[in-house]
Order: structure tokens, then C-alpha cells, then sequence
């Protein structure tokens, strides 16, 4: 197989290597159902855009009259910042005329504001299709098209400058609108141009209403308490919350359907396996449900008693005994693949809020953390450092 | 003769040992048609590849173990010619984008393009996707994972990823939201003491028990390490009992000697010494990280109680200088100075 990619060369290998079997490879699973469900439950329109209400209803405003300015969004990550331009773009196109009249780019996309440019210039140029007819009655259709820059804080300063050319030079018939994290990454002659809209990290109860929605949706069983783990572990990004939603779904689901496939075929060989189906519900807690535990597993985070073994550990005592007793459990939080970033989150996380620890301890060790912060983005060794930081947090621990 | 690493390899999800629930996992998922991206974390040494190439052949059949080694060539923006090797099968293929360093956009973007818009070829394979297995995805630039974003982004369903990586701390926070974290942890000491006696068993060797407890333990919980050093041990002796020495790798005897040596003479004459076996190791490629870590460890049994945090801290301190980039034979040679005194 000369070339990967080469169909023909491909095609011919797989006939000699399948020949007689060929016949018993399955269909092609079928995916379009499998879709993710950050794309599947993305809002269709504005209304289903939650917890952004001052946002929308201008925006809500501006679509009534049907002339838009230039705009900037910008907010936190899986706040609906690209939902929302995306549902704005259909209710003002409708899905016949979105795709001749909506461009969405990658501004970081690599090989940077050229290729932005051209595709750019190529799209604004492009005659405008005309609607068809009644088609107008139903969907605005105005006279423009719109371009949205998704990442446009990745771009560098030089990008942004020129982009402002194209800006003007197409800005009778094309609106652009800028989507990114940071609105003070974006340069001033290009900020000005357009109206901004900051989006909100979503409060508690409205990503709790959504997730739960999704669930039922989906019919997932949620354990009590798994929601606000799912938001908690998701530091306020719904995207994030959806996709480790769907991850322990998935686990669950998937560990269902072949425990049930393997009972039948145990049931077919005869086996008395009749207790198991009692065996299924321990706790409360059934194993189709979607637990605090799995949600934690796939976020990565790292259970309360591996961080409290850690903790108990660091507390004063002899400094030999010390030593031996961090330093077994540094060695197995790292042999159990536990990330170091993680480890000092939550390790931070209780020190901050244990009250049997002074304030001018507390002032100490956050020097300490800070300092590891930056040496692990430096990518300095995993070990050592959660090792030096244990054994020094330890030792501010013991003074009295 | 195959080393006892690759030829006793498990090669099925139901041949694997230890962390049964997760090789339950993966082969549901592998079952299920709505299998996602992966990315796949664990030390060095705990058998992540092996249940990785297990969950494939799970995925598509025996027909992935056959597999070419494609080389390819790859232009950069500035006109430079890269070549790259490409692990592939029909079914999926296998990369290691650290190979051409920085470069290693300009390979991510290519060659994902090229499948996410192929189809599979083989029309009877039992998944629509093909599979990109990337290795040492921690050490991929972070233009590099920006590329691999868009591409997961942009929602094909003719690919699915699975990133390998010793750890998640360099993988940037989206390429992490869009895949299913799956922790590998390092087998336990008694998880690596029944791999020892299968192994064994098949090889036809007697079987010292404690033998294998000491090199479980020996191994700091990397299968891998463990396997070669049974495998040392075996071909160095006749017979092995629980008392056989089990010879550490030539590097780690001379970090040893280092050690001993710091600790036996505070003198300059002897830390030249120290320097010259230092830089030894250094030019025999030993990553400096390695070199340090193990001196460390060689060095805190011998030192008193007081002193040990000191040590970790200088130690964590120069590792750092390091990987900043600061010369690491002098660093290393630091270090054990500020030992001493
Ligand atoms: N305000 C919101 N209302 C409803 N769903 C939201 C909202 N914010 C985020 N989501 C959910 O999270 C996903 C990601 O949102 P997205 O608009 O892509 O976020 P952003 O562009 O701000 O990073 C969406 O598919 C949607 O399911
Ligand atoms: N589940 C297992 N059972 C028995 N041996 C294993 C298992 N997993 C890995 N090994 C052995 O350990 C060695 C190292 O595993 P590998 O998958 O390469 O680790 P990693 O990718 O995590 O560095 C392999 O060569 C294989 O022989
Ligand atoms: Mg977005
Ligand atoms: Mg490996």
C-alpha cells in the first residue's frame, strides 16, 4: 500500500485481505443519530437562547428592523455566543438563503488573514441570490451578508488592523460579526466599529434547567446530585457540561446494552444467573443511571478520599514520618495518572477553606501555589513538583 | 527473538489484565457505533498503547493488525520538504507529530484533512470511521492544537481521534472538552506480579516469588520496565532465586555510585568527579529530568530527616531551570553542590 489515501490501491487490499469474510462485515452504522449533543441541542432561535436575556431582546430589536450593525460578542466559553449569531443568521435568511448569504471563518485559522481576505473578498463579491418568491414574507432577507469571525482574539494585531480594511471596503453589502473570549484582545479601531454584547457565564439554575431538559430528552437517569456536579466540574461552560453529560450517558449506555446482550446469551446457554438482576441495584444507585462518581471520573477529577489520604499526610509530625508518608502518596497520585494540575486545584480548593488553618499560613501557601502554578505551565516535572509542594505546605503547616 | 514486551503483548480487550472495568468500558464503547474522540492518559509504561490497538481491533477486526509503514513528505509554509512516517492499516492510521517538532501543524492540518473527507475504502468495515491514533499528544505545539480543534470542531463522520499522553496538563482546555478522558493508571505492584508469573509460566521459567515482588516494586509501577528487567534477570541467570540481584539499567548503577559519592567526600576534588560522571550520562542522551529526578531519590535515603524537604525543593527548583532551558549539565552540577553544603 503505496499511499494511504490512495481509494483504488486501498480498495484492492481490503478485497485481499476481507476476500471470503467480506460478506459478514455489517453495514455501516448509521451516525447521523450519533451527532454530538453541543450541536444537537444548540439553540434554533433566539428564544431558545437562555440566560442572556438583555442581549437577546436587542438583538431581538435590531432583527425586527431588520439592519444590523457590525457586532461583538464576547463572554466566557459555551456561554451561546456562536448559538446565538448562528440563530440570529437563520431567523434573518431562513434555511434556504442561509447558506448563500452566511459565511463563518475561523479567524486563527492558519494561514492567517490572507486566506481570511480572500475568502472574504471572494464571499462579499459573490452576487446576492434573490430570495424565492413568498420566501421574503416569512424571513427578513435583507440586502446584506453576514460573515462571522469565530476566535478573532487569536488573531494578532497586524490581523486585526488589516481586517479592518476589509471591513470597510465591503461594508455596504457585508456585517461582520466578532466572536471572541477576550473583548480587550481585540484592537480599538476594530472594537469601535461594532456594537459589543458581553455574554454571561450562566448562572446555577438556568444550566441546571437546561441539562436536566437534555437528560429527559434523552432519557437518561440522573443520580441526585449529578447535575450540579456535571456544573460544578464544568466551571460554568455549558458545552463542557453537555459533552461530560453525553460522556457518562454513553458509559452507561453502552455498559447496558452489552451487559444485556451477554445476560441473554447466558440465558441461552442455561445459566441460573437469576440473582443478578437483583444484584443490579445497590444504593439506590442502578447501573443505567448517570452517578456523581462517573461524571466525576470523566471530568478527571480526583476523589475526595485521594486528596484527604494526601492532606492527612502533609499534617505535622515528625519530619521523617512526614517525608515517608507524602511522599508514598505523591508517588501513587502520580502512578494513578491523576493530572498535577488537578491535584493542586483541589488541594487548593481545601486548603483555602479549612478553618483550622491561620490566615498568615494560608498567605504563606498561596505563595507556594502560585509558584507552582506557573512551573507546571512551564511543563516542569509532574513528581517533583507536587512532591516540593506538599513537603513545603507541610512545613508551613508545622509552625506554630 | 522477539523481546517479552512485544511478544507477550496482549492483543485482545479479553486478553488484558488488570482494570477490567475498563477494558469493559472500551469495549462497550467499541460495541456501541457511537464510539467518540479519546484522549487517553497515564504514566509511561501502564499499557496504554496496547489497550488502545486491543480497543481497534475490538473496533474493526484482526484485518487492523496488518499494518505498513508509509513515509511521506510534507511541504511547510516555507517551502521546507518534511518527511514522515505513517503507522497505517486499511482501517486506521497511527502518527507521532513531536518527530518533526515544530512542525508538526502543518502534518496535524494535512493529514486530518485527507481523512476526514476520504470515506472508508473498505465498504463491508464494521465502522464508517476511520481511526487517527496520535502519540505523545502532549508534546504537540499548541498551533498544533489549535489545527486538531478545528478539525474535531468541524464534525466529520469519517474520523475519530484518540490521543495518547502521559498527562492532560499540556493538552489545551478544548481539545479536552471534546474528547472522553480515559485515565490509564499505572497496574498496581501485585497487578504487575501476575503479569510476571504468566509471563513465566509461558517462557517455562521457575518462578521466585519474591523475586518478582522486588522487581514489581523496583519497576515504580511501569509494566514495561518491569518486563525488561524480568527479562534481564532470566538471561543473566541459570537459575533465579528470591535473592538474585536484580541489575538496575547501566545509567541508573552509575547515578547510584553519583550518590554515594556526594555523600561519602564534600570535597571540590570530588565534585569535579561528580561533574565528570554527570556530564557522562548527559552525553549518552539520558534526558537531564531523568538524570536529576533519579539522582534525587538515589540521594534522600542517605540524608537526614531534617534535610529531605530541602532536597526535593532544590531539586524541583533546577528541574524547572531545565526545562527553561538553562544548560543541565551545570544546572545538575549545582544541585549537587548546594547538597552538600
Ligand atoms: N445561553 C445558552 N442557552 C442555551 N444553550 C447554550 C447557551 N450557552 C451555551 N449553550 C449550549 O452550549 C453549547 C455551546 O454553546 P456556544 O454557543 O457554542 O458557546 P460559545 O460560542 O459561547 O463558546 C451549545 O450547543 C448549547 O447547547
Ligand atoms: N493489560 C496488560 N496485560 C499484560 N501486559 C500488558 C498489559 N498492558 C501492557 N502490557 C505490557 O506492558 C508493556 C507496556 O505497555 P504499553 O501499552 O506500551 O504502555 P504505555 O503505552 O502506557 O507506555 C507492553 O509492551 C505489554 O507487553
Ligand atoms: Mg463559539
Ligand atoms: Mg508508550
Amino acid at each position: 500500500m503505496a499511499n494511504f489515501f490512495n481509494n483504488k490501491a486501498r480498495a484492492a487490499a481490503v478485497a485481499a485481505t476481507n476476500g471470503a469474510s467480506s460478506a459478514k462485515g455489517a453495514a455501516l452504522k448509521e451516525s447521523q443519530n450519533l451527532q454530538p449533543w453541543v450541536e444537537k441541542y444548540r439553540p434554533k432561535s433566539l428564544n431558545d437562547v437562555t440566560a442572556q436575556d438583555h442581549t437577546i431582546t436587542v438583538l431581538q430589536r435590531t432583527l425586527q428592523a431588520s439592519n444590523l450593525p457590525h457586532m461583538l460578542f464576547y463572554g466566557p466559553p459555551g456561554t451561546g455566543k456562536t448559538s446565538t449569531i448562528l440563530a440570529l443568521a437563520k431567523e434573518l435568511y431562513g434555511p434556504e438563503m442561509f447558506r448563500t448569504r452566511v459565511l463563518e471563518l475561523n479567524a486563527s485559522d492558519e494561514r492567517g488573514i490572507s486566506i481570511v481576505r480572500e475568502k472574504v473578498k471572494d464571499f462579499a463579491r459573490m452576487q446576492l441570490s434573490n430570495p424565492p418568491p413568498l420566501y421574503k414574507d416569512r424571513y427578513p432577507c435583507p440586502p446584506y451578508k453576514i460573515i462571522i469571525l469565530d476566535e478573532a482574539d487569536s488573531m494578532t494585531q497586524d490581523a486585526q488592523s488589516a481586517l479592518r480594511r476589509t471591513m470597510e471596503t465591503y461594508s455596504k453589502i457585508t456585517r461582520f460579526c466578532l466572536i471572541c473570549n477576550y473583548v480587550t484582545r481585540i484592537i480599538d479601531p476594530l472594537a469601535s466599529r461594532c456594537s459589543k454584547f458581553r455574554f454571561k457565564m450562566l448562572d446555577q439554575g438556568n444550566a441546571k434547567m437546561r441539562l436536566e431538559d437534555i437528560a429527559q430528552n434523552e432519557n437518561i437517569k440522573l443520580q441526585d446530585g449529578a447535575v450540579d456536579k456535571l456544573i460544578k466540574c464544568s466551571e460554568g461552560d455549558l458545552r463542557k457540561a453537555i459533552t461530560f453529560l453525553q460522556s457518562a450517558a454513553r458509559l452507561v449506555g453502552a455498559v447496558k446494552t452489552s451487559r444485556s446482550i451477554s445476560n441473554v446469551n447466558s440465558k441461552k446457554r442455561g445459566h441460573e444467573n437469576d440473582e443478578d438482576e437483583d444484584a443490579m441495584e445497590v444504593d439506590g444507585i442502578d447501573e443505567s443511571m448517570v452517578t456523581i462518581k462517573s461524571i466525576e471520573e470523566i471530568a478527571g477529577v480526583i476523589p475526595n478520599n485521594v486528596i484527604d489520604g494526601l492532606l492527612h499526610a502533609m499534617q505535622p509530625r515528625s519530619k521523617g514520618a512526614v517525608y515517608e508518608a507524602v511522599a508514598k502518596q505523591v508517588t501513587d497520585l502520580v502512578a494513578d495518572g491523576w493530572s498535577a494540575t488537578q491535584v493542586v486545584t483541589q488541594l487548593y480548593q481545601k486548603i483555602v477553606y479549612d478553618d483550622a488553618i491561620s490566615n498568615r499560613q494560608k498567605n504563606k501557601i498561596v505563595m507556594q501555589f502560585s509558584d507552582v502554578d506557573k512551573r507546571l505551565v512551564d511543563g516542569a516535572d509532574e513528581h517533583l513538583t507536587i512532591l516540593d509542594l506538599a513537603l513545603q505546605i507541610s512545613g508551613v503547616l508545622a509552625e506554630t | 527473538m522477539a523481546l517479552l514486551v512485544d511478544k507477550y503483548r496482549p492483543r485482545s480487550l479479553e486478553a488484558l489484565t488488570y482494570h477490567e472495568d475498563l477494558s469493559e468500558r472500551l469495549k462497550s464503547l467499541a460495541q456501541s457505533g457511537d464510539f467518540p474522540h479519546l484522549l487517553v492518559y497515564g504514566p509511561s509504561g501502564a499499557g496504554k498503547k496496547t489497550r488502545i490497538v486491543a480497543t481497534l481491533r475490538e473496533l474493526y477486526g484482526p484485518g487492523v493488525e496488518k499494518i505498513k509503514i508509509d513515509s511521506r513528505v510534507f511541504q511547510t509554509t516555507s517551502n521546507r520538504k518534511l518527511e514522515f512516517n505513517i503507522v497505517a492499516s486499511v482501517y486506521h492510521l497511527e502518527i507521532t507529530p513531536s518527530d518533526v517538532g515544530n512542525f508538526d501543524r502543518v502534518v496535524i492540518q494535512d493529514l486530518l484533512k485527507e481523512v476526514a473527507q476520504t470515506q472508508q475504502v473498505d465498504q463491508s468495515a464494521r465502522q464508517r470511521f476511520k481511526v487517527v491514533v496520535i502519540n505523545e499528544a502532549d508534546h504537540l505545539t499548541r498551533d498544533a492544537q489549535a489545527a486538531l480543534r478545528r478539525t474535531m470542531e468541524k464534525y466529520s463522520p469519517n474520523m475519530r481521534l484518540i490521543l495518547l499522553a502521559n498527562s492532560t496538563a499540556n493538552i489545551i482546555a478544548p481539545i479536552r472538552s471534546r474528547t472522553l478522558l480515559v485515565r490509564v493508571a499505572a497496574p498496581t505492584e501485585s497487578d504487575i506480579c501476575t503479569v510476571l508469573k504468566k509471563v513465566g509460566a509461558q517462557e517455562g521459567w521457575a518462578e521466585a516469588e519474591g523475586l518478582n515482588r522486588r522487581i514489581a516494586k523496583d519497576s515504580a509501577r511501569n509494566l514495561r520496565r518491569a518486563l525488561l528487567m524480568f527479562e534481564a534477570v532470566h538471561a543473566q541467570n541459570e537459575k533465579v532465586t528470591d535473592k538474585t540481584l536484580v541489575p538496575p539499567p547501566d545509567w541508573e548503577a552509575l547515578v547510584a555510585q553519583i550518590a554515594d559519592e556526594i555523600m561519602a567526600e564534600h570535597t571540590p576534588a570530588r565534585l569535579l568527579q561528580v561533574r565528570a560522571k554527570l556530564y557522562d550520562l548527559l552525553s549518552h542522551c539520558i534526558p537531564p529530568t531523568t538524570v536529576l529526578k533519579t539522582l534525587t531519590f538515589k540521594l534522600i535515603p542517605k540524608i537526614d530527616d531534617a534535610l529531605k524537604a530541602d532536597v526535593i525543593k532544590w531539586s524541583a527548583f533546577y528541574e524547572h531551570r531545565i526545562r527553561m532551558g538553562s544548560v543541565s549539565d551545570f544546572r545538575i552540577s549545582t544541585f549537587s553542590t548546594d547538597e552538600v553544603f
